[in-house]
């Protein structure tokens, strides 16, 4: 099983998730968070007193899921939150050791 | 439920008919005095026209109400009353960080009402009754003397000193921004009772009581300053002792170091609207009568506004890149700020000239002044209301010209003696307003202590003074 951790523009939300129920995913948990990466921050201007924002808001998408769909759901992520432009954010993906459904007790891909 | 519904039918029907009864009882007490009156007037000629009357009346006593007038001036004091509350508090409130919003309310709705009363124990006698160059005097302490027959010009002196009220008690609230976010709660409100005591009353008294610098003062000759709606008293005023406030108190924890973002740009758009709406009252009433100049400062006003407003956008677009929300709305206000004192003098395009203008000075110095002397005046009293404040009052020497479009000078003065009026009236306020303001400031610090503790300026006046938050979120 695979964990996959995207960090993506927080107005591509709804496209990323609509994508990723179409292909099969069950289930996406989703946070708003701050950083920043190459696109860095901005500036804002009150009257005279300049504040330099480092890190702008994105949001980060976890999804756990079968080896088998990885790269399907990749691709997916990619596609759908890609704008072209620097800052679309990056997609981590970790090994997943267990998951168990805390309802039903159920383990392993059948609690995905 | 029935029997609860069934028992208060019951009662308003008896309660009704109680008061029912009592109203006739009432008629029956007034009809006969009033049927005497209607027979006494009768004889006389009932298709006397009204107008005619009132010729008479005219004639007779010049110094009549006059019940136009009074109605306005009644809306206009109410609309600076909507300036401070909720205005200025949510103008200001919104360039604070949100852990400060409430003590910034705070701030300007208890010294407003703290001052109302002041005004009414010796503010208004003080200002208004005769005394010396820079006091009035007591006689009309506690209002004494003022009954509902009294009358100052063509309204009421009881809608006088109500209109006055608001703008003794809305002048030290503009102070607050210049050292907000880190003064505490009492040194505020004891400064700003000093302050009004020790300098906004005599600056009043000199400008608008008879003072020194009025036309009765002898300071001028017969022709005093010309300071239409505040532009002196109010704005410098103010200005001034924010900056010395600012100075006195030091800057914020964290100023230049740390982000101290306004908290809302929308709550300060609000505040800023009601601001620009109630200051038609402030300019418009402060003709104290319903006429011609009232018209003239109705637009005069507006166009200033307005003027400012594209102006500082303007400037900030070719200076800074973009045209900010706070940019414009900060222009509108220097240029509510500069037309105060113009406003009943200057001629509606010399108005737009005023404003326009305005709005550089305002701009120049909110963002080059003030980091070049590294004054943490927090919400830029000094540099909108002081020097926009300044700005007008001196260009109203000029633009009053009739050349100009302005009303002209009074007989046996010249642009250049006016001006000299001007500038040694604005002199002597700001004189007035910056030395006294210090020597208050530096009382209430040995006395209570200014400052709030850095522990309690880290967590936000809001908790550490006032036991709440401004949001649960």
């Amino acid at each position: 099983m695979k964990f996959v951790s995207a960090i993506i523009k927080p107005f591509k939300l709804d496209e990323v998730r609509e994508a990723l129920s179409a292909i099969g995913v069950q289930g996406i948990t989703v946070t708003e968070v701050k950083g920043f990466g190459r696109q860095k921050g901005h500036t804002e201007l009150y009257r005279g007193a300049e504040y330099v924002v480092d890190f702008l808001p994105k949001v980060k998408l976890e999804v756990a899921i079968d080896d088998a769909m990885l790269d399907q759901v990749i691709e997916v992520i990619e596609k759908s939150a890609t704008t072209g432009k620097i800052g679309d954010g990056k997609i981590f993906v970790f090994n997943l050791e267990q998951v168990y459904r805390i309802r039903t007790g159920e383990t392993g891909p059948e609690a995905l | 439920m029935k029997k609860l519904l069934s028992t208060l039918a019951i009662l308003s029907a008896l309660g009704l008919g109680v008061f029912g009864l009592a109203n006739i009882a009432y008629a029956d007490e007034t009809s006969a005095p009033v049927t005497a009156v209607t027979t006494a007037v009768a004889p006389s000629d009932v298709l006397v026209p009204s107008t005619d009357a009132t010729a008479v009346v005219a004639e007779e006593a010049p110094k009549t109400m006059d019940v136009g007038s009074t109605a306005w001036m009644i809306v206009a004091t109410i609309l600076v009353v909507m300036m401070a509350v909720p205005g200025l508090a949510l103008f200001y409130g919104g360039l604070v960080r949100s852990k400060n919003m409430l003590s910034i309310c705070m701030q300007v709705f208890v010294s407003f009402a703290l001052i109302s009363v002041l005004w009414t124990v010796y503010g208004y006698s003080l200002v208004f009754t005769e005394g010396n160059a820079f006091f009035g005097g007591f006689s009309k302490a506690f209002l004494k003397g003022v009954t509902p027959d009294s009358l100052t010009g063509v309204i009421p002196e009881y809608v006088f000193l109500t209109f006055q009220m608001t703008f003794a008690a809305i002048t030290p609230a503009l102070i607050i921004g210049g050292f907000a976010e880190r003064t505490k709660f009492s040194a505020v409100l004891a400064f700003l009772v000093l302050w009004v005591t020790f300098v906004y009353i005599p600056v009043a008294h000199m400008v608008w009581g008879g003072g020194l610098l009025s036309d009765a003062g002898t300071l001028f000759g017969g022709h005093g300053a010309k300071d239409f709606a505040g532009g002196t008293v109010v704005h410098i005023n103010a200005g001034i002792a924010a900056l010395v406030g600012a100075l006195v108190i030091g800057k914020r924890v964290g100023f230049g170091r740390e982000a101290l973002a306004p908290h809302s740009m929308v709550m300060t758009l609000i505040g800023a609207g009601l601001l620009w709406v109630g200051w038609f009252g402030f300019n418009v009433g402060s003709e104290l009568a319903v006429d011609g100049v009232a018209g003239l400062v109705l637009i005069n006003t507006q166009l200033a506004a307005a003027a400012a407003l594209f102006g500082w956008i303007t400037a900030e677009r070719l200076f800074k890149g973009k045209a900010s929300m706070l940019g414009a709305v900060s222009g509108a206000i220097a240029g509510l700020v500069a037309i105060t004192p113009a406003c009943g003098f200057i001629g509606p395009m010399g108005a737009i000239a005023l404003g326009f203008f305005a709005s550089f000075l305002g701009l120049w110095a909110v963002t080059k002044l003030k980091n070049l002397l590294a004054y943490d005046d927090s919400l830029d009293v000094f540099g909108i209301h002081g020097l926009a404040g300044i700005f007008g009052a001196l260009a109203t020497g000029i633009l009053m010209s009739a050349d100009f479009g302005g009303v002209g000078y009074p007989e046996g003065v010249t642009m250049a003696s006016q001006m000299t009026t001007q500038v040694i009236s604005v002199g002597i306020t700001v004189l007035w307003t910056g030395v006294v303001s210090y020597v208050l400031l530096k009382l209430v610090d040995a006395v209570i202590g200014l400052r709030a503790s850095e522990e309690v300026e880290r967590e936000g006046l809001d908790t550490a003074e006032h036991g709440e938050r401004a949001y649960h979120m």
